[in-house]
């Protein structure tokens, strides 16, 4: 198997892993949690195809530079509504939010 | 393949795994980091020096901290230091282990068979110089317009997380101005 | 360390720490040596600091001594210079008491990982002409990155205690680090955009020279340079948690904040990692600002580069003991008002400064006149108006007493 095989797997196993924590678990944190470590295995992705692909230019890393900080911005934007959901309801569990209104 | 790729692969999985399984949210965050710290090394060891040190300084130094502090904020009591997430209900396990096993099934094998073309020999070299002038060159614009997300983004963040309302504003809180909220006016 | 070939046409003492190490490498086979050029970097490293560590516990102790016109410590070994060694025996020597609630792993990998994360940071810090661990493209990214993960160990310190004390220290710790990370590295920028890189080499490198014979081309030397040279500083005093901006650790409010539930050695790795901190900031500050290495006039160039460097920090650091003896400590809330309206449109201010003076460099004569009064009215004219609208609101305060 090959080095950029190897990569993808990785990168698929922990998108993965993201995934089923999306699914799975009921806390509003642990899916923001989950939905950054997709956006990482994704990353990963684009390294690895830059390292291993055969174009010469270089718009893999500038990508994932701006990934980066996209994903900042969700991720506070992210647990600005969690820090929103507990005011209302007291809870993070992603049921309680269930209402349009607030 | 070198033997600090598999190292490194091993941290991530295996952190990643224990952060997703982790019934204590602090914990989860924390190994978390580690996951992160791992990817850092993983760009690092592909050579990309500057992504490697910008995600240890926006998920290790940024994201983490967010993430942390959001945790202490919305605990259940205020002087409960544990952070225990409710256990899901079966169902929603199994179907949710159901899905993560459906796209698995899809992309792995996909992922082994397919023909990828493959660069032979060391890989390419990226200085700090040339990315600075990528980004400032054909990606200038990309560049703005994340630059306006991030400001977006930041203003949105403190609109929704700021108190709006008397009884949502804790007890310390006066204001920022020092004073005791005895000497201000009463609200009517 | 990465050179390899000792140059010749320069004085011995400025290659001497070169030549031992050749010798010392020589006494090992051919491909050993990678690996023990590493770890003989890392020792030296972490005996230098470490020394400097204790004695500037002492320093401390003996100055605030002084400015408190009280002796210090004087009592261990002539003038009490031994007073290090005792201390660290005490350390040693006490019971490493562990609450019994508190979460053991966490507790015990805080104080560890948080004086590793401050020594990394060493690694890129140029501490003379052919002193540096490993010479990287990024290296000041590098340097941020390695610090960025120590609020954490801090976090996981106040967190794993299970004490309500520890926790608020958490809890500070995590807001005054978050505050004063932006202005810190926002301060550091203009200094990579005049320099045009990211290298601490080529920063120090582009700092050599003087202008009219005299006048050094350190950065701190310029207008833009001076006031990111003041932001840095202030915001490097918070992110060390130093007095005035001790917030975390409290006596007087939070008993020690996260240190309240560690003792014995693992209470001493937290003290070590402190001063570890505030000596890498220093170091950055004398790579960025203070012109590294560099002597500052031409004949006094006869010391090697490496005595510079350490005099630098030296003075720095004593800069650091000066102000904790000086100023009284921040509220949260005023150290969070400093950091954001204050320090961080500073130094988005000095960025359009600096960029202002990167685009001037070619002016000359009355020209550079101009150049400087420009300059200097963008530093002088903001800081009065921030300043200004800091304190506004805030009047004098009023205080009411009991009718007599």
């Amino acid at each position: 198997m090959s080095p950029l095989h190897l990569c993808l797997l990785l990168s698929t196993v922990l998108f993965c892993i993201g995934l089923a924590a999306v699914l799975v678990r009921t806390s509003a944190i642990l899916v923001l949690l989950g939905v950054e470590l997709m956006l990482n295995a994704a990353n990963l992705n684009f390294i690895a195809f830059w390292r291993y692909g055969p174009g010469g230019d270089d718009t893999g890393v500038i990508f994932v530079l701006f990934s980066i900080a996209v994903a900042a911005a969700e991720a506070a934007v992210g647990l600005a509504l969690v820090i929103a959901l507990h005011r209302h309801r007291r809870t993070i569990a992603l049921k309680a939010a269930n209402q349009l209104r607030g | 393949m070198s033997l600090a790729f598999l190292a490194l692969a091993l941290v991530c999985v295996v952190t990643a795994s224990a952060a997703m399984i982790s019934r204590n949210l602090i914990h989860s965050a924390l190994l978390l980091v580690l996951t992160w710290i791992g990817l850092a090394g993983l760009y690092l060891w592909a050579g990309a020096d500057f992504v490697g040190f910008s995600q240890a300084i926006v998920y290790v130094g940024g994201v983490s901290m967010v993430v942390l502090f959001a945790v202490l904020l919305t605990r259940r009591q205020r002087d409960e230091p544990l952070v225990l997430i409710p256990e899901a209900g079966v169902g929603r396990v199994v179907a949710g282990l159901a899905a993560t096993f459906w796209v698995a099934a899809l992309l792995v094998p996909a992922m082994v068979v397919a023909p990828l073309v493959q660069r032979a020999g060391p890989g390419p070299t990226l200085t700090v110089k040339r990315i600075g002038e990528l980004l400032a060159g054909p990606h200038l614009v990309a560049v703005l317009v994340v630059g306006v997300i991030l400001t977006v983004s930041l203003i949105g963040a403190l609109y929704l997380a700021a108190p709006v309302t008397a009884e949502d504003q804790p007890e310390w809180d006066n204001g920022g101005t020092g004073r005791d909220r005895g000497n201000q006016e009463e609200p009517s | 360390m990465t050179t390899t070939s000792v140059p010749s046409s320069e004085s011995w003492l400025e290659v001497a720490p070169l030549q031992a190490r050749d010798a010392l490498l020589g006494l090992l086979p051919e491909s050993l040596h990678w690996i023990a050029s590493s770890v003989l970097a890392i020792a030296v490293l972490v005996g230098a600091f470490g020394l400097m560590f204790a004695y500037l516990t002492l320093a401390e102790r003996k100055l605030l001594g002084r400015i408190q016109n009280r002796p210090g410590p004087n009592r261990t070994g002539w003038a009490g210079l031994l007073q290090p060694f005792a201390d660290a025996v005490k350390a040693l020597t006490k019971e490493d008491i562990v609450p019994r609630d508190a979460d053991k792993v966490l507790h015990a990998l805080a104080p560890v990982s948080l004086v590793a994360l401050s020594l990394i940071g060493l690694a890129v810090i140029p501490f003379g002409r052919h002193l540096v661990a490993i010479e990287l493209d990024a290296a000041v990214l590098y340097f941020f990155a390695a610090g960025a993960a120590t609020e954490l160990s801090i976090f996981m310190a106040g967190w794993a205690s299970r004490n309500k004390y520890s926790l608020l220290a958490a809890m500070r710790a995590l807001a005054q680090l978050i505050s004063y990370e932006v202005p810190l590295l926002l301060s550091v920028v203009p200094v990579v955009l005049v320099a045009g890189t990211l290298s601490t080499t080529a920063i120090v490198a582009a700092q050599g020279g003087w202008a009219a014979g005299f006048w050094p081309h350190w950065h701190v030397l310029t207008p833009w340079g001076f006031s990111a040279f003041c932001l840095f500083m202030i915001a490097a005093l918070a992110e060390s948690n130093r007095s005035p901006f001790d917030l975390p650790e409290a006596e007087s409010e939070l008993i020690a904040g996260h240190l309240t539930e560690y003792s014995g050695f693992k209470y001493a790795l937290f003290f070590m990692a402190e001063y570890f901190g505030m000596a890498a900031l220093s170091a950055m500050a004398v790579t960025l600002f203070l012109g590294g290495w560099q002597a500052p006039l031409g004949w006094l160039e006869v010391l090697p580069s490496y005595v510079w460097f350490a005099a630098k920090l030296l003075a720095l650091l004593a800069g650091f003991i000066w102000i904790r003896a000086t100023f009284p400590r921040l509220r949260i809330d005023q150290l969070t008002r400093l950091a954001w309206k204050f320090l961080v449109p500073m130094a988005l201010l000095n960025l359009a400064n600096a960029a202002f003076w990167s685009l001037t460099a070619g002016w000359s004569g009355p020209l550079q006149a101009v150049r400087w009064a420009v300059s200097l009215a963008a530093v002088v004219v903001p800081f009065l108006l921030l300043s200004r609208s800091l304190f506004s609101g805030l009047g004098p305060r009023v205080y009411r007493y009991a009718p007599s």
